[in-house]
């Protein structure tokens, strides 16, 4: 077997496992690691279902290997809740209706809590293209971007 | 497929090159893993750069030449303010391929290096005069950027060959840079036509150097010197400007697909021609 161990740190645990060169970090997430809230879309980068933080920088789970990720960071939608608390972006979620089926939120939530982190205060527009990767097929977009909007407001008045 | 990590340029020279079987590099992965996990393409080695001391890091040579190395992502060329007011075409070409989550891992040599035609960075750094810097087992070597398309698909490089980085010259007096392209679409696609125009002037605001660039309209990304020529001695008047538009336009030889038709092609040509040396004159004249 060609199975390389691979140790890295995801939502702040130290975890290890071990993985065929070939598998993805999606792949390692999911059916390893049994962290299920990053969703296969497409599988080639265009949908942005599996988005999660690497290292501070967003990306798709299904563009990157599983050994790629050695001694790295990985950040997924299960660590953005504090245990029942749920984060800003789920509460304005579920508030607005920002989703229907739901494979596409665990994406948008890594995307936007990334944006958030980086522009507090970003405008519609700015919010619409950083979203450009995030393919939702049943909301229409704009309670999505309604949620997101109203949280960035909250959240710059939280402080 | 074997997973390598070398630690040394040169090292992945000699794996690229020995190791048995086929091979491919890895950087931001975003070509590499869509033909992997869609079963076109699975090599039998992965040589991943990005643990490669410098491979991240852009840096300025003692003569003012920038390096940018062959792991760096969009997102961090983009975030690099002294490189984005210096060189603003081709930071803006970077930052129109693909989504926040791509910019985030595909890297300016992954562009270059997939041979693509419509690649979008490929004529702003042909209209910038890039170079990249090639390592092998047997040496280094720089190559002009414009030298590296052969035809779609395809490069000039050879098995064993690596690009450790490109080098955009230090930017000079009065001069800038700028990238246009046309799409159906305002993000999220494969350039219809792509156009890059780096433009030096005079005190006075006449063009003394120009160099002009076209993707998606031939087999490769290729330099216009015809339609530079016109734009030498001259501001950017009507007339130039038309003379511009005609020559860029004679200059492509594209096919016809569903993005766009052979006459819709050659038309948007000279259209960007024209729009992308404006921007790149008044960039110049600031």
């Amino acid at each position: 077997m060609n199975n390389i161990h691979v140790r890295t740190k995801v939502n702040g645990d130290e975890v290890d496992f071990l993985c065929d060169p070939r598998e993805t970090l999606l792949d390692c997430l999911r059916d390893k690691l049994h962290l299920t809230g990053s969703k296969e879309g497409c599988g080639t980068g265009d949908c942005g279902a599996c988005s999660v933080v690497l290292e501070g920088r967003l990306v798709c789970a299904c563009l990157v290997l599983g050994v790629e990720v050695e001694g790295q960071t990985v950040d997924t939608v299960e660590g953005i809740a504090q245990g029942q608390d749920l984060h800003p972006l789920q509460e304005k979620f579920i508030k607005y209706a920002a989703l229907q089926c739901g494979i596409c939120t665990p994406g948008i939530l890594m995307a936007t809590k990334n944006l958030l982190e980086r522009n507090p205060n970003p405008t519609e527009t700015e919010v619409r293209y950083w979203l450009a990767g995030n393919l939702c097929r049943c909301t229409g977009y704009d309670k999505i971007i309604r949620a997101i909007m109203d949280t960035a407001a909250d959240m710059r008045e939280a402080g | 497929m074997k997973y390598h990590s070398p630690d040394s340029f040169h090292a992945a020279a000699e794996i690229s090159a020995n190791a048995p079987g086929s091979t491919r590099f890895l950087a931001g992965g975003t070509d590499v893993l869509v033909q992997l996990r869609s079963d076109i393409f699975t090599p039998d080695n992965l040589i991943d750069i990005k643990n490669i001391e410098g491979a991240k890091a852009i840096n300025r040579s003692a003569n003012g030449d920038w390096n940018i190395g062959a792991a760096v992502s969009g997102a961090e060329m983009n975030e690099n303010e002294e490189l984005k007011s210096e060189w603003p075409g081709i930071v803006e070409a970077v930052d129109l391929i693909g989504s926040t989550q791509i910019q985030g891992r595909a890297t300016l040599v992954g562009n270059l290096c997939n041979g693509s035609p419509a690649a979008d960075t490929v004529p702003a750094l042909i209209a910038a005069d890039a170079s990249v810097a090639v390592q092998s087992p047997n040496g280094e070597r720089i190559m002009k950027v414009a030298d590296v398309p052969r035809s779609p698909g395809k490069t000039n490089f050879q098995k064993g060959d690596v690009v450790k980085n490109v080098i955009v010259p230090a930017k000079k007096n009065k001069s800038s840079d700028a990238y246009l392209r046309f799409i159906p679409r305002t993000e999220m696609d494969i350039a219809v036509v792509g156009c890059g125009v780096w433009l030096q002037l005079s005190a006075d605001g006449f063009i003394v150097s120009a160099r002009i660039s076209l993707g998606a309209v031939a087999p490769t990304v290729f330099k216009v010197d015809s339609a530079a020529d016109i734009l030498i001695g001259k501001q950017l008047d009507d007339d130039t400007l038309h003379k511009l538009a005609a020559t860029a336009s004679a200059a492509c030889n594209p096919i016809t697909d569903r993005r766009g038709t052979v006459e819709y092609r050659t038309h948007i040509a000279g259209v960007l021609a024209e729009r992308t040396a404006k921007i790149a004159y008044q960039r110049a004249g600031v």
